[in-house]
Formats: C-alpha cells, structure tokens, sequence
C-alpha cells in the first residue's frame, strides 16, 4: 500500500506530512528538555554563595565541540540541497561528513571530557574548619573584593585507599591551581585554557571534611544537571548519527532511484531534528562552560 | 525555503527550483560561519566583567538566543513555513514559557525548611 503525502502535499496543511511530524516531535522535545532547563535555572538560583562552581569544565574543548556541531549543521542542510539539485555523490560526501562530526562530538564527551571530570576529586571543607585552610581557600581576600567564598578545595586524590579505610586520617590531594595561589588576581576569574593539578600536595583532616566525591552527577546539583542535560543530548546526538548512517548507506540510494524527492524529504526531516540538537547544545554551552 | 513544487511532473520548473536551491547553498553557508563567529563572541564575551555575573549570563544568554534565532530560521525554514507549523509552535513556545514562569514562582514563594 502506498502511503500518502510523503512527497506531494496535504491539500488542507499545505505540507507533506512527515514535516508535521517531526514539529510535532520537536515540540515535544522543547517542552523535555525546557522542563530540564527549567530545573537547571531553579538549582542555580537556590545555590547558596559558593555552592555553584565555576571553571570546572575545559573551555576550549567545549568551544570545539560547538563548532563541530555547528559545522555538521551546515553540511547537512548542503547534503539536503544536494538532494534536492539531484547530485547524489555530492549528498553521499556531505552525509559523511555529518556523521563524521557527529561522531567525533560523541567521542571527545565519552572519551575525554567525562572521564576526566570522574578523577577530579572535590572536597567541601566544614564550615567550623574553613579558617585553618585559609592558606588554600583565600577568603579572606575573596570577601574584600566581594568574590563569592571558596568551601571547596578541589584537585587529584592521591591516596584513594584514605575514601574507604577508616585508619587514615587525611585526604591528601595535588590541588587545581587556584588552591596553590589563592590569593594571586589571575585566579579570580576561571581561565580559558584547562590547567592540571599542580604538584603542591596538601593534607586535609578528614574530620574536617563535609563530603569528597569526584566530579560525577553526585558531586553537586551543578554536576547533576550537567550530567543529565549532557547525557541527554548526547543520546540525542547518537540517535542523529544512527537515522544519517540509515540514509547514507546503500540501502536508501533505492529511495532516491525510486524518488529522489523522497529521499530528500526524508534528510529534511532528520535535518530538522539535527538543527534542533545543535540549538539545544548553543544553550548548553555558555550555561554550563562559560558562566 | 519553501516546499519545493511537484518537480517530479515538469522538468523545466524542476530546472528553476534547483537554480533557487544553488543560491541558497550559498546563505546556508554564510550562516553557518556567523554562527561560528557568535561562538567565538559568546566565549570572548564570558572573559569580559559586566560588573555582576547576573549581567554576564544575561549578555550570553542574548547571544545564544541570537544563534538560537538563526538556526531556527534559516536552517529550519522557519522563516518562511506553513501556517500549521507556527500554530504548533506558539502552543509550545506558551507552554514552555508557563514551565519557566512556574520556576520563578516557586522561587520568589520558597518552601521554608
């Protein structure tokens, strides 16, 4: 049976109909991932001073990243145009080349910038002991200048063995930079270029610790948004990079040697939900990265 | 772009709408490199001190939400669509809306601990 209105257009909508379907998808997804926005922006204005970290993510990856998926919507709204000026090599190479990016989005999140964020450690000292780590925290500077206080010293854990074994009595921890030089003006504000843990190994008491834990989705309401949101794009990004792999292998060239139209109505609508993943992501990106 | 004419039936309108497509390949790309440009700006821009961090995010959320318009419009063609889509999308720009005004509101009315 042939299904109707997947090249011509509805006479009433004045649209073919799987472009309706897709709005109506996408509609959905604004109402999915605004409710999570929504909760981003509700834990963030109910952060306590301090609470809400910045600096933590790697800038210039983030900034790749975004080009990437930038890039990858171009080439597909070209692999569509291509389509439909019925070049189909030109579409093949195009198609490609969004899969490509797609991919290499995923890779650079799996690969590099999640791990790492589950090594970093991040301890939030008591609020009692907050004083005796003044040469690692600086607040007294921090509140001269009106900076928001510093509760948490982050870095490498060097011991592990001390998050289980109830003998040792500290953390010993390679601390990020600012922790070393708290109270040089460069570290007031995070910097651009993702700076490792130094070699300055510091000991905290354990009894003055409130909770260590990594950077994962349970170190802090900022982590766990951004865990979930990351994830959740990202499974948005793979399922993207699975309906081009579809179009792009041989088996729809019969599509297009049947219609080419067809085809092409086919790469627009997943082309529309691929624009709609990189819109997600043009938000996710300075709230999460930059700000 | 608009949907493309019944091109399957008359090769000669199929001729002038592909001719319509080539010059739009060129916008397509032009965008694209704006986009990329308001990236750099949006990073540059998160260096710059304006004066509270409440001004920064509001300076980055302008300009995502200024990328967020050009994507929307050119790449999705929501510039020039059919009615039905834009009815569809003020449904859901509303109640998205509602879901942020809902956040606010339990904000300002806290749950007191």
């Amino acid at each position: 049976m042939e299904i109707p209105y997947t090249i011509s257009t509805r006479p009433d909508t004045g649209l073919w109909n799987a472009k309706i379907g897709i709005w109506l998808f996408l509609a959905s997804e604004v109402m999915l991932f605004g409710g999570l926005f929504s909760a981003y922006v509700f834990l963030r204005l109910d952060a306590q001073p301090g609470e809400w970290p910045h600096g933590l993510l790697n800038v210039p990856v983030g900034t790749m990243n975004t080009a990437i998926l930038i890039a990858s919507s171009v080439t597909v709204v070209l692999a569509w145009a291509a389509l439909k000026m019925r070049r189909y090599r030109a579409y093949w190479w195009y198609m490609l080349a969004t899969i490509l990016c797609g991919i290499i989005f995923l890779v650079v999140k799996l690969y590099y910038e999640w791990p790492q964020k589950f090594n970093h450690f991040g301890a939030f000292i008591k609020k009692e002991a907050l004083e005796k780590y003044e040469p690692y925290l600086g607040n007294h500077r921090q509140e001269e200048k009106g900076l928001e206080p510093r509760i948490e010293i982050t870095g490498h854990l060097e011991n592990h063995e001390a998050l289980h074994d109830p003998n040792i009595k500290e953390y010993e921890i390679a601390v990020d930079p600012v922790f070393a030089d708290p109270n040089n003006p460069a570290n007031d504000r995070p910097h651009f270029l993702y700076v490792p843990p130094t070699d300055k190994v510091i000991k905290i008491e354990k009894e003055d610790v409130d909770r260590i834990d990594s950077f994962g989705p349970w170190h802090s309401a900022y982590f766990a948004s951004y865990f979930t949101i990351t994830g959740l794009h990202g499974a948005h990004v793979l399922g993207g990079v699975l309906v081009f792999l579809y179009m792009w292998l041989p088996v729809s060239k019969k599509v297009y040697q049947r219609n080419p139209e067809h085809l092409a109505n086919r790469v627009e609508v997943a082309g529309l939900f691929w624009h709609f993943v990189d819109l997600v992501w043009i938000f996710v990106f300075p709230l999460f990265y930059l700000l | 772009m608009n949907n493309p004419p019944d091109v399957t039936q008359d090769p000669k309108e199929y001729e002038e709408y592909a001719h319509g497509v080539h010059q739009h390949v060129k916008r397509y790309v032009m965008v694209g490199l704006a986009l990329l440009a308001f990236t750099g700006i949006t990073v540059a821009l998160s260096y710059v001190d304006f004066g509270t961090r409440k001004a920064n995010i509001g300076v980055a959320m302008l300009v995502a939400t200024l990328k967020a318009g050009l994507v929307a419009a050119i790449f999705m063609h929501l510039a020039a669509e059919k009615r039905l889509i834009y009815r569809v999308l003020i449904f859901t720009g509303f109640f998205v809306l509602g879901l942020f005004w809902l956040t606010f509101f339990a904000w300002y009315n806290p749950i007191v601990r």
